[in-house]
């Protein structure tokens, strides 16, 4: 079976459908993750062994097992303890959930490499903890977290296509429905794989740039 | 209490097929590494330009993306998979693309003097390459690896989006039977869990092994 120039021009718009639902999961996931693992970052450096050591071991377990079955857990297990959550919101739960255990290792790399001098200089100035971690360690662990947190957040946008098995009709359900409707792959599954590259290669463009702007702690 | 033991039964079978694609899976990953990794700090261009199209084309879609492709639009072009061969290729491809660039940073990693020290010795390239600098490299690449193996073995559950079935695949079909969703979903991810710290285990215990009669030079 040949390209057929036609029947792409005829599947754009439902592909199109598809790409902004996979753009919206992509940026909500992203912030959710951004949060989350900051909360993990603060948790496990928490003066609770308690609190530090169950959420040590939640990212540890999180981050082992693989996102398409903790998509289906959020989607099939919580409605029987009734929470109904709609499709898209269960994915991006899941991938705000599962990339930020990874970012939450940034964040703590981040926040490791603020020189110990730093937090001496807050103590000395009589900051409370509130202040300390606001106007001085974050704003100096963050900028050069950026590229790192990036990269992440350009994986997560790779892994979208698993919202599609918890039935959310981003680009890569559009693309199987439409193989379906009319048993033509080549060109729908041909348009998802081009599409996801020369996006990623963009990013690496783009992810240049941040490390060379964000890359380096000023001195 | 419905019958557990048998629904364990299929589950325990589809954590063998995930540990058989986990094995085959690296196996081909491995390969490919050290093929694209070499290519990569090749002498002659058209073999790094091919290793660097290889790796940047598979780490620019995500595996999910490219199984489906390996699965439903190559039998167009005449080359017609079965749902395991499309997941061991699929998976080795991917992460092998991704374990490539740990080969190269690995092989990068060791000091000028060693290679200066393989041309006084007069020994050749690949004399160099495979008495010299591979032995050093490998134990940095060792622990990238373990990270990636673990990667392969989440990567796994996407298969079963192509009927392979693998853990994933019966998690849902215990969940279709019983109509239970906690225990099919949860006893899965512990063993995922349980495969992830099995592999990280094995690699620090041959990390151990291999530093054995290395000490005193500089990793």
């Amino acid at each position: 079976m040949a390209w057929d120039w036609d029947f792409v021009r005829e599947i754009m718009p439902t592909l199109i459908q598809g790409v902004k639902i996979t753009i919206l999961a992509t940026i909500l996931g992203s912030i959710l993750a951004a949060i989350v693992g900051l909360g993990i970052a603060l948790a496990r450096r928490s003066e609770n062994r308690f609190v530090s050591r169950s959420v040590g071991w939640f990212a540890e377990f999180i981050r082992g097992t693989p996102l398409l079955v903790q998509l289906y857990f959020i989607f099939y297990v919580l409605p029987d303890i009734g929470i109904l959550l709609p499709p898209l919101v269960a994915g991006v739960i899941g991938l705000g959930l599962h990339y930020g255990t990874y970012t939450a290792e940034v964040y703590r790399a981040g926040i490791d490499n603020v020189p110990r001098g730093q937090w001496e200089a807050a103590k000395a100035c009589n900051l409370n903890g509130r202040h300390t971690w606001t106007h001085i360690i974050l704003p100096q662990a963050i900028p050069p977290m950026i590229p790192a947190l990036a990269n992440y957040f350009i994986a997560m946008f790779k892994e979208t296509p698993l919202l599609s098995a918890i039935t959310v009709l981003e680009l890569m359900n559009q693309a199987k429905s439409v193989a379906n409707t009319y048993y033509r792959y080549i060109e729908p599954m041909t348009l998802v794989g081009a599409f996801f590259l020369v996006i990623s290669l963009c990013s690496v463009v783009l992810l240049r740039w941040l490390e060379h702007r964000y890359g380096r702690i000023e001195r | 209490m419905t019958q557990w033991s048998g629904y364990l039964g299929l589950i325990l079978q589809g954590a063998l097929v995930t540990i058989e694609l986990t094995l085959m899976g690296s196996v081909l990953a491995l390969i490919m590494a050290f093929l694209a990794g070499m290519g990569r700090v090749s002498r002659f261009f058209i073999v790094r330009a091919l290793a660097t199209t290889y790796i940047e084309f598979f780490r620019g879609t995500s595996i999910f993306v490219q199984l489906f492709w390996a699965y439903f639009v190559l039998p167009f072009a005449g080359l017609s998979l079965t749902p395991l061969q499309a997941g061991v290729l699929a998976l080795g491809l991917n992460v092998g693309a991704y374990a490539a660039e740990v080969v190269r940073g690995a092989i990068l990693s060791v000091g000028r003097e060693q290679y200066e020290a393989c041309t006084a010795l007069n020994l050749g390239r690949w004399q160099g390459m495979r008495h010299v600098i591979l032995p050093q490299a490998l134990l940095v690449m060792l622990p990238t690896f373990g990270n990636n193996a673990i990667e392969l073995l989440k990567a796994t559950s996407v298969v079963s989006l192509i009927s392979l079935a693998d853990l994933t695949f019966q998690a849902q079909v215990v969940r279709s039977q019983t109509g239970s969703t906690l225990m099919p979903f949860l006893s899965v991810l512990i063993i995922y869990f349980a495969l992830a710290l099995i592999i990280s285990w094995g690699v620090r215990t041959l990390e151990r092994r291999m530093a054995r009669g290395l000490d005193g030079v500089r990793v």
